[in-house]
Parts: structure tokens; sequence; C-alpha cells
């Protein structure tokens, strides 16, 4: 097995905590983690609540899972998740991404490694059919990151 | 020992009304001698959120499924796992689940693998049992006395069909051998290989096995998650689609899971005597080599 901290040590440091968080627990005590993050994740703040069908959908999810990135005038990457409570997988792979990157610099989040989500442990507990999903939400994290932090470059 | 039949007269409509409870008998019943609740859900983590009081949890991926063959438990590990649980061979199981019963019924189909005698589906789901504000606990039962489950051997072909069987019986769908492609409009054209707004899960084709009559799962659950009134299945199978119980039908979908809905409506409510799940589905046959596919929307 790798060391988990040996495998976080080219992420973020606040990705890197949860990697390391995941690794030092059984694979039990993971599910819990999971689900800990699931109810976590923060309400849609108002002006995307009304809004959800600006948001984009994440098909490699097994429940419905709506996204949106913002990128401030600072390059800064906000990130919001709308998730039904019935779903508290899919919650929990967005509260863990929510965490991980909320805040960094468009270019830190954008060099984060795509296999994140299988460094969690959590491929014998959920299963890897349910880790697609998380997969497929930090794909579309990153493309609206690139899409969102270069409008400059994108117009040209 | 096990539970009484649930008298309600919805059930009894069915050919088989000894394989579902509904909501107020279970509650009824809970925590009786001889009964264990099982839940089984898509979402892995639903369970832990809570559930119905003393229930426990049976995922279908990480413990129905064997995880380096496809294809299910054998007998020896399928029986450490029901005495895992709490359940013996004469144990009433009552299983519910979420969408629908979706996963549910892939669990009561797996169980019937291996011959359970008594297994049941709470009609409604999840779901209805929810939403009619009966209890629920994030409590786990403690494993009581571990219960002592016989091993015994899966016995796959009365219920289960394999791809030789679903090529074998192309060109002969009208004749008496259906075969029922639950899937979504979408995937049965070949217009995606996955459910909207689900994991693409490799498939190289898109489209439908030969000759299969499309009929999407969910068209036999009412809006409640319960299960339609037996008039209202048969309009649409037997209507609709012109099945007769006499028919030897084989259902799939995209991994077996939807299919099995199905198969639980034709076999338990409608009483067909023979129906067969092909799990194999459609990320077998959308792969296979030398198989025919046909696209759009006719069989």
């Amino acid at each position: 097995m790798t060391d988990p901290a040996a495998s976080a040590g080219d992420l973020p440091e606040q990705l890197a905590a949860i990697v390391e968080d995941f690794g030092a627990l059984t694979e039990r005590d993971r599910l819990q983690l999971l689900l800990d993050f699931s109810r976590e994740l923060p309400e849609l703040p108002p002006h995307l609540a009304d809004h959800r069908d600006q948001m984009e959908p994440v098909a490699e999810c097994q429940s419905p899972l709506f996204l949106m990135v913002e990128v401030d005038a600072t390059q800064t990457v906000h990130l919001y998740f709308d998730a039904p409570a019935e779903a508290p997988t899919t919650r929990g792979f967005a509260s863990i991404l929510r965490e991980g990157l909320e805040g960094l610099s468009a270019p830190q989040v954008l060099a984060v490694p795509d296999d994140v989500p299988n460094r969690l442990g959590l491929s014998a507990a959920v299963s890897p059919l349910r880790l697609n999903g998380m997969a497929g939400m930090l794909f579309r994290i990153k493309r609206q990151v690139r899409e969102k932090s270069a409008p400059a470059a994108a117009a040209s | 020992m096990s539970l009484p039949l649930d008298p309600d007269p919805k059930l009894a409509q069915y050919a088989h009304p000894e394989r579902l409870v509904t909501t107020a008998f279970l509650a009824e019943h809970l925590g009786a001698a001889g009964l264990v609740v099982v839940e089984s859900d898509e979402d892995v983590l639903l369970y832990d959120t809570g559930h119905i009081p003393g229930s426990v949890k049976v995922d279908w991926h990480t413990e129905l499924n064997d995880q380096v063959t496809r294809d299910y438990l054998d007998g020896a590990r399928f029986a450490a796992l029901m005495s895992a649980k709490g359940i013996s061979r004469d144990t009433t199981v009552v299983i519910y689940g979420d969408k629908s019963n979706w996963w549910a019924a892939y669990a009561l189909w797996v169980f019937s693998l291996f011959g359970h005698p008594d297994v049941r589906l709470l009609d409604g789901g999840r779901a209805k049992w929810i939403a009619e504000g009966r209890p629920t606990t994030t409590d786990v039962p403690a494993p009581s006395s571990p219960a002592q489950y016989p091993v015994v051997e899966r016995d796959d072909a009365p219920l289960r069909a394999f791809k030789d069987d679903v090529l074998a019986r192309i060109g002969q769908t009208k004749d008496g051998k259906p075969l029922i492609d639950v899937r979504s409009p979408q995937e049965y054209t070949g217009e995606r290989t996955h459910m909207p707004d689900y994991p693409q899960e490799g498939t190289l084709r898109g489209g439908h096995i030969p000759g299969a009559q499309s009929v999407p799962w969910a068209r036999a659950a009412a809006e409640d998650a319960t299960f339609k009134p037996r008039a209202e299945l048969e309009a649409i199978y037997e209507g609709e689609k012109g099945l007769t119980p006499a028919d030897d039908v084989i259902a799939y979908c995209r991994i077996g899971e939807r299919s099995s809905h199905t198969w639980f409506v034709l076999a338990h409510l409608l009483g067909y005597p023979t129906v067969r799940n092909y799990d194999g589905s459609w990320t077998e046959w959308g792969n296979a080599v030398r198989v025919p596919i046909a696209l759009g929307e006719e069989p």
C-alpha cells in the first residue's frame, strides 16, 4: 500500500489534509467520515438557489448533482454544489472537493491531479463505479475554472 | 418461524401477494421474532443517514457481487453474509430501498438465486415509509445471536439468463421467447449508452438486442414508489407489448439491476412462471464480439 502521506505530497495543503485523514482510518471509519462530509455540504447561496438551471449537471454521478464554479477578480476559486439529501455519497464527494479546493487560486485547482478520488481509500467500501462520480466532478470543476479564469484569452 | 402474510387487499390482486408487505403491516410487525428487515440502496451511505429501526444494510455492490469474477456470491459466502446479518433459512426477510425499490428488487432476485424461502419487498420502499412519517433511526442493530445459515448453492438456471441464451433466441422473440429491454428510451435507441444523468459504464456501442421490446422499468412503479395495480401492469406488458403468461421471458438492462424490478413484476405480480433476468445485460452485450445489435425505435 502507498503511504497516504506520500500520496498527498503533491496536493494543496487543505486537500492533502483530507486525503491524510481518510488514509489514517479503517475502512468502516472512512465511510463514517464521508457521511460527516455529506452533512457539512453548505446550502446554496441565494444567488444560486434561485438559478439552479445555470449550474452544470454532473452526468457521472449516480444521483443528480449540480455544480457551479466562480472565479473572482483575484483569481480565487469558489465552489457551489447542489445534491439531494437522499444522495449522501454524492454529497460527501462534493463536500470533500469543496473543502479541499475552496479558496485556492485557479492555477492551484488546475494543478490538482485527476486521481485524487482514488487516494481516499474508498474503492473497496464505496466501489470504483461510485468513485467515477467524484472524478466527473473534479473534471468539470477544472474545466469551468479554465473557462472562467481566462476570459481574455478565450475572447481573443 | 416466519411472519404471517399481509392480508392487505391491495396485495391480494397480485399473483403472489406473499412476496409483498405494506408499510402498515411492516410497522405493526417490526421487532417480531423471525423477521429481519434489509435495506438495499443504490447509495451506499443512505442507510447510515437513517433507516427503519432494526433493519440491516446489504450493499449490492460490495456484498452481493463477487469482487473478482463478474458473478454473485457463492453458497458459502452467501451463508456467511446471511449469518452475519442475523438471517436464518426460515427467517422472513423484508427488503426495501431507494429509487422505487429498484436495488431492493435486485437484492431480492439474488436472494432468490439461493432459493431463500420467504423473502418479500416492502411496497413503496424507503420513500413511502419516510413520506408517511414513520420512524427511522441511525442506530445500527447489534448483531444479536449470529444466525446459522446453511450453505445452499445458487440455482441460476430458473432465474438467470446468460449471453448464449439470449443469442439463441434472436429471431424467435415473436415466437413466445420475448426479450424486454427495461432501459430508458435513449439507451434503447442507441442515442446514449447510460441512463440520463448516470455514469458511463464503458459500453462501446449503443442500441438494443435485436427483437427486444422497450418497456422502461419505471413504468411499473406508481408516483409513491409502490407497484402499479395489476390491471395497469397487464395493460402495459400484455395489452401494449403482447406478452402472455405462457411466454419464456428474458429481461435485461445495463447491469441487471433495473431488470430485476421488471423480473419481480412479471414473476411475482403477474405470476409468469418463466421469467429470467439477463444480468450481463448491455454492459456485456454492447461490448461482446460477434453479437448483433439493433438501433432506433423498432425492435
